[in-house]
């Protein structure tokens, strides 16, 4: 009976679990940056002041913290292609614009890589993509770097694809783009010798001017 | 420095005059203030509703978005406003941080959406007001555990399979989770039913049967049907020892499992019936044997794999520990004080019952727990003042932790219920996903195909007809683009299987269209699986025209789509198709969204815009702001 008395008495109020680890995470606030002024982002970039507007209210409304951390870079650009598996390429991408290895991207990071990508010279856009494939940024690109970068861009095509996808399409591909590319056949490519061959490729320089215009 | 503070510094400045008198070297120079000191009144749009304010009011706080230049980057030249998209209900509360420097949390209003608009307007959440943090701080805990708690849910249930698992994790798998395949649903059932029909035969086993012929005695059951009982019973420990041995083989960590609560249970429940086989019939021995048939009783604990219920007592009790604890404490205690004063009072009385401490344990506890068998009671008035002091208090003692463990199982309860919920969900989501992702597949494809007639038509107005944004445009570019540089194409699962199975033959010779060419080749295809045949044709009528993937697409809930014009501006060699469309189609429409996978916290579908269909992420969303004509804005609700 007294166990019944009890039941009656009872407060419906939830009982709070004491971890107070929690209130530790909710003092960890979130990482606020804000990017320097319009007027000096446009001096550093290739973009105008109504571009660098319509950029920046992208960037902010998928990032209000001001910055991208790798997860978010890989989340925005899986939902691109969604047959395959974009997310080593994500994080390739992801190191290639964070410069200073922070670990997470800055609004100027992302600008100043899009300028060099949409509105820089020749040279700099090679030059952007030589980094890009250098994963350990010791200015060589030797056949593991490649094949990884190649292998993740194939994974993004997925698996249902015509002519069905070979085990070592990714190792013909590297081989080929090796042929072209190492001039003096040491095994590696430097940036002088991409940027060369680069630029003996037509193909390849007409396709480079094909995103000039996009924004 | 904190908040706020900024407004104060000309009053700081001004009371360093006090210093001049006492200085002892000339002061330096003040900086040069360039910017201009008079006030002025902006204009801050947000998603339609204006609000006006102070230039100072806003720079209060430079540290935040509308107190620093960050806002400069949503200022519209047309109409000299800042305009934010963003929840003019929640900016009001904003806003009023700035006028008086207190933040409070408006109580109707969910906390992961108020918390976002803080994070977006660079508020810190700290700063809330004491009269709204203790409620802040509530719901904003409560919403991360059950997140957490979702999340471990999803988790620890219906994970896929990996696609590379040993017979051993399949085993293991069916025995944690009986409703993935059918011989575990099957064994479930049935191991079930032996743990029952163990239970029923033990207690069977013990009622009076009618006796023997030629005897008087009542006869237990067990006794006259000893065989069958004993068969049966063999027959129960024969398929439970084979259950836990088979548990034991797939368990992926041995010691683990056999440390495990269920395991030991197991284990309780078989060996007394091991035990008994082993053990001579001699009668000295059999005494402590019929003790250890006891143990058999354990056998309902096993019931506990198969009912959530028991599993959420348990689970209960478990979490309650120490208000379990205080409660049997403070029982002893007063059980001890009460027994002593009992036995002391009692004392004297001639043929009292009351024969020593212990003895009084028995009266204490039965009448603290409000029983009162009757069997010892006190004779003397001071043993009845105490004897009722003590009834009266153990009402007390026993009803104080009682609440917070009902509690703890209703709470348990409830998330338990919504684990359920939740999972049932998930599924129809997930399947609403897949078919998105398939709609966004086929859309694709049929760009494809789009453009293989265009190349040989060169007829624009075809190009009319299949309604397509500019969105949708660029991203298949991209995708085209991704084509190019792997050599690869695009298919869907269909013909993938289809070109699987005929790659040695090598029927295949044109690709214009995965959908129309189906026709061929249809020989060898319906070998393994007619089903397929049958969805093949489903497909094809589907992927006839493009409204079926709007169609499907209507079908999907909680969906933004969204459509801007292409910007006046940009030119490019792929828009100037594209503006042709726009003057040859009048309405324009959607056919396919990119649907982000939803992560457990944020379960939102979100869609963003490229402008740029290079490979590199344009995490862009053409702005509102700018006036454009054919926006359409759809949002299918739940």
């Amino acid at each position: 009976m007294g166990a019944v008395v009890g039941t009656l008495t009872m407060q419906t109020k939830q009982r709070r679990p004491s971890r107070d680890k929690a209130d530790d995470d909710l003092e960890m606030t979130m990482v606020c940056h804000r990017p320097e002024g319009l007027d000096q982002l446009e001096a550093l970039t290739n973009f105008n002041k109504r571009e660098l507007q319509v950029l920046y209210r992208g960037f902010k409304n998928e990032c209000p913290s001001g910055v991208v951390n790798e997860e978010t870079f890989k989340q925005i650009y899986s939902q691109f292609f969604p047959h395959g598996d974009a997310s080593t390429y994500a994080h390739y991408l992801f190191n290639a614009f964070d410069t200073a290895q922070s670990g997470s991207i800055k609004f100027e990071d992302f600008v100043t890589a899009l300028s060099t990508l949409l509105r820089g010279s020749i040279t700099e856009k090679l030059q952007w993509t030589f980094n890009l494939y250098d994963i350990n940024r010791d200015g060589y690109i030797n056949k593991e770097e490649m094949t990884d970068i190649v292998r993740a861009i194939y994974d993004m095509m997925g698996k249902y694809t015509y002519p069905v996808l070979k085990n070592d399409a990714p190792k013909q591909h590297v081989d080929a783009f090796f042929q072209k590319m190492d001039k003096n056949r040491d095994g590696v490519v430097t940036l002088d010798e991409f940027i060369l061959s680069c630029q003996e490729d037509e193909n390849i320089m007409r396709s480079l001017q094909l995103f000039e215009n996009v924004i | 420095m904190a908040a706020g503070v900024a407004t104060w510094l000309p009053f700081a400045r001004a009371a360093a005059v006090g210093w001049l008198p006492l200085a002892k070297k000339t002061m330096p120079k003040p900086p040069v203030d360039n910017s201009s000191r008079s006030d002025e009144i902006l204009y801050v749009n947000v998603s339609g509703v204006r609000f006006q304010t102070w230039k100072n009011t806003l720079d209060r706080y430079p540290d935040t978005l509308l107190g620093s230049s960050e806002k400069e980057f949503f200022y519209n030249e047309d109409t000299q406003e800042y305009f934010f998209d963003r929840d003019p209900e929640m900016f009001r509360h904003i806003l009023n941080f700035y006028r008086t420097g207190k933040l409070h949390y408006p109580r109707h209003e969910c906390i992961q959406a108020f918390d976002e608009e803080l994070a977006f307007y660079g508020i810190v959440p700290e700063i809330i007001g004491d009269c709204c943090m203790e409620e802040y701080r509530d719901r904003k805990k409560e919403n991360q555990e059950r997140l957490a708690e979702d999340t471990e849910a999803n988790e620890a249930m219906d994970a896929p399979l990996p696609p590379h698992s040993t017979p051993r994790e399949r085993l293991w798998r069916a025995f944690e989770n009986p409703h993935t395949s059918t011989m575990a649903l099957v064994f479930y059932y049935v191991t079930g039913f032996f743990i029952a029909v163990s239970v029923i035969a033990n207690v069977v086993e013990t009622v009076p049967c009618r006796p023997l012929k030629g005897s008087v005695k009542d006869l237990p059951c067990g006794e006259k049907y000893q065989l069958a009982f004993f068969c049966m019973d063999t027959a129960c420990v024969l398929i439970f020892t084979f259950e836990y041995l088979m548990r034991l083989f797939a368990a992926p960590s041995r010691c683990k499992f056999m440390r495990s609560v269920m395991s030991v249970i197991d284990v309780v429940a078989i060996m007394p019936y091991y035990i008994g086989l082993v053990m001579p019939e001699n009668e000295d021995v059999s005494g402590a044997f019929v003790t250890l048939r006891v143990f058999r009783v354990f056998r309902i604990f096993k019931f506990s794999r198969h009912s959530q219920g028991l599993r959420i007592l348990g689970y209960t009790l478990k979490s309650c520990a120490s208000e379990l604890g205080f409660l049997l404490f403070s029982l002893t205690m007063a059980i001890i004080i009460f027994a002593t004063v009992m036995f002391y009072a009692e004392k004297g009385t001639k043929g009292s019952t009351f024969t020593s401490i212990p003895a009084s344990f028995w009266y204490t506890i039965v009448t603290m727990t409000t029983l009162g068998y009757g069997d010892m009671v006190p004779n003397t008035i001071a043993g009845k003042i105490f004897g009722s002091i003590c009834s009266l208090s153990g009402v007390l003692v026993i009803a104080l932790p009682v609440p917070v463990i009902v509690s703890n199982f209703s709470r348990i309860y409830h998330q338990n219920q919504r684990a359920d919920k939740m999972r049932a969900q998930q599924k129809v989501r997930l399947a609403r996903i897949r078919m998105a992702k398939k709609g966004t597949t086929n859309a694709f494809l049929q760009y494809k195909e789009d453009r293989a007639l265009g190349d040989r038509d060169s007829d624009s107005t075809a190009l009319c007809v299949k309604n397509r944004s500019a969105f949708e445009h660029q991203h298949h570019h991209l995708l085209h683009c991704l084509e190019k540089t792997t050599n690869h194409e695009f298919t869907d699962e269909m013909t993938y299987s289809e070109l699987c199975m005929t790659e040695s033959v090598g029927f295949r010779t044109s690709r214009s269209t995965s959908l129309s060419s189906q026709q061929g080749a249809q020989n060898n295809s319906t070998g393994c699986c007619p089903r397929r045949a049958r969805r093949r044709a489903a497909m094809r009528l589907a992927n006839s025209t493009v409204s079926v993937s709007r169609g499907s697409v209507q079908e999907l809930d909680t969906l933004h789509m969204k459509i801007t014009a292409i910007p006046p501006q940009t030119r490019s060699s792929l828009n100037a198709q594209l503006e042709d469309l726009k003057l040859n189609c009048g309405e324009q429409d959607f056919s396919a969204a990119i649907i982000s996978i939803p992560t457990p916290p944020a379960n939102t579908p979100e869609e963003s815009l490229p402008p740029s269909p290079a490979p590199i992420p344009g995490i862009l969303r053409n702005t509102r702001a700018t006036a454009y004509t054919h926006d359409k804005i759809k949002v299918s609700s739940l």
